[in-house]
């Protein structure tokens, strides 16, 4: 029958000669074969000292973000929560008191704003949700821990380090 | 027997036994190194500079994990498999000759534990008790994967002594004796009358049988049926925790030495080298032998290197291919090795 494709191979089945069949050769080319990648060079990334180069839209851990005078980005308005769709983000929200300008841009901030990163699938949507452009998946790999309960990373371990000066 | 006598032995076996277990300890890491090297990683370099503490590592590792013993199983056969291979691999080494006499003063010291004349009587017997820590681990634990591991080693060994054994005989034949130290007395130098002294330069096709033999005896690459991972979990030892496993695979490791160790002195001439009159007068009978028992560890070296280089090679074998290759291609050619020994043999005594 005409082949519809014609991509179709006719894989050819020839008995095997002597020296196929006493295989003593092909282990020798083998052999020659494995014993020259020994001097090829290694592949190897010693991970914790040096990491991989990341594409240009990795997502990785999330980091809040702050403005230019060092005061938080997020509001608390829970559209991230709202978006993820792994239900990976609870916050709490407070009002800004007098007197912390400086550290909270808007009169309303997330006083307790958690990512459960076992949860959590990296898929960006909090990142397209927020309105404040405060958080970004721009951290590095999550690190492997022993407990559930030290994957909840709470503010201290995602609020960006506060501007030097 | 003289006091000084038995210590000497006991030095002897102390060294050789702690030996053997260095080397196997550091075969798990060589093994691990090549593996990497093979495939252009790096391997374990953590432990130590290079990963040279990793042996150490693992075997910690080994003695603190839990051991279980499952509760259908038999525990005193259960005990009794990993230890029975651990102990039937390390004896051993006993009749290997390591190197010529060493002369401290006036006393002669053989580098021989034992030279009994039958000695390679002794390393075939002892290989095949090696089978037994096998098989009975594999059915002690009471699980249909262990079971079929411990039978595919047993018959597969069966197999596999035949043709390794009429192999030897061809050796035999050319050397005349069944004692290791006058089969290496025999390969002096490298270099005499017109044809080299070793015995893979008089008997290829022997060594080669041999070779392939012993993979199979030691259940490596591509005759790691027993413990085929892919079919069986891991065969006879997937019930294994903790330090019988380690017993198990260190096991492995010692017969790699051990035969690495027979092959080097049985077809590779042993601690001979070449010019080693010239050493010998160069440098005296205490420090002579020294050359030579590094020249034995390098051709064992290079054996055990051979070992884990064609398990990064070659893929299993299936076991009707196993089966056949066995029965049907290396005993024929092993007594055809045998006869065209005899001929050659006849001939060179007779007319040349």
């Amino acid at each position: 029958m005409e082949s519809l494709s014609n991509r179709k191979k006719v894989l050819e089945q020839k008995p095997m000669n002597f020296w196929e069949r006493i295989y003593l050769p092909s282990i020798f080319k083998g052999l020659a074969i494995t014993f020259r990648h020994m001097f090829v060079k290694k592949e190897t990334i010693f991970y914790p000292e040096q990491t991989r180069p990341v594409s240009e839209n990795w997502r990785g851990l999330h980091s809040l973000k702050r403005d230019e005078n060092g005061r938080e980005r997020c509001t608390a308005c829970g559209l991230c929560a709202l978006a993820c769709p792994a239900e990976a983000i609870t916050m709490t929200a407070a009002e800004r008191q007098k007197g912390e300008e400086n550290l909270y841009r808007e009169e309303k901030y997330a006083a307790v704003y958690e990512i459960n990163m076992l949860r959590c699938i990296f898929c960006g949507l909090c990142e397209e949700a927020c309105p404040k452009e405060a958080i970004y998946l721009d951290g590095p790999i999550v690190a492997a821990d022993y407990l559930r309960k030290d994957f909840i990373y709470g503010k201290d371990k995602l609020v960006e380090a506060p501007l030097k000066s | 027997m003289e006091l000084a006598l038995i210590i000497e032995k006991f030095i002897l076996v102390v060294v050789i036994f702690a030996v053997s277990l260095g080397v196997a300890a550091y075969s798990t890491l060589a093994e691990r190194k090549i593996a990497a090297f093979l495939q252009g990683r790096v391997g374990p370099h953590r432990a130590g500079p290079g990963g040279m503490f990793q042996p150490l590592a693992d075997g910690g590792k080994m003695f603190f994990k839990e051991e279980i013993i499952p509760a259908e199983s038999n525990p005193f056969l259960f005990i009794m498999g990993p230890s029975l291979a651990l102990l039937t691999a390390c004896i051993g080494s006993a009749v290997i000759p390591w190197g010529q006499s060493m002369q401290f003063g006036d006393r002669v010291v053989e580098l021989q534990v034992t030279d009994i004349n039958v000695g390679i009587l002794y390393i075939f017997g002892v290989v095949s008790l090696g089978v037994y820590g096998i098989m009975i681990g594999g059915w002690a634990s009471n699980n249909k994967f262990s079971l079929m591991g411990a039978i595919r080693a047993a018959s597969q060994n069966i197999s596999y002594e035949i043709a390794m054994g009429l192999s030897l005989i061809a050796l035999l034949m050319v050397s005349g004796t069944l004692s290791l130290k006058d089969i290496v007395e025999q390969q002096h130098g490298f270099w005499n009358n017109g044809w080299f002294t070793w015995n893979v330069f008089t008997q290829p096709l022997g060594f080669l049988l041999f070779i392939v033999c012993s993979f199979a005896e030691c259940n490596r690459t591509p005759f790691d049926l027993p413990e085929s991972e892919n079919e069986l979990v891991a065969g006879y030892h997937t019930e294994y925790s903790g330090f019988k496993l380690g017993a198990f695979l260190f096991a492995e490791y010692v017969n790699m030495f051990v035969s690495s160790a027979v092959m080097a002195t049985l077809y590779w001439g042993g601690y001979n080298y070449p010019g080693m009159d010239y050493v010998f007068e160069l440098l005296g009978p205490t420090w002579a032998p020294i050359v030579g028992i590094a020249v034995l560890f390098a051709k064992i070296f290079f054996f055990i290197f051979f070992f884990m280089w064609i398990r990064w090679t070659i893929p299993r074998f299936r076991y009707d291919q196993l089966m056949n290759l066995g029965w049907k291609v290396l005993i024929p050619l092993a007594i055809a090795n045998i006869i065209l020994t005899g001929i050659w043999i006849t001939i060179k005594d007779n007319l040349l």
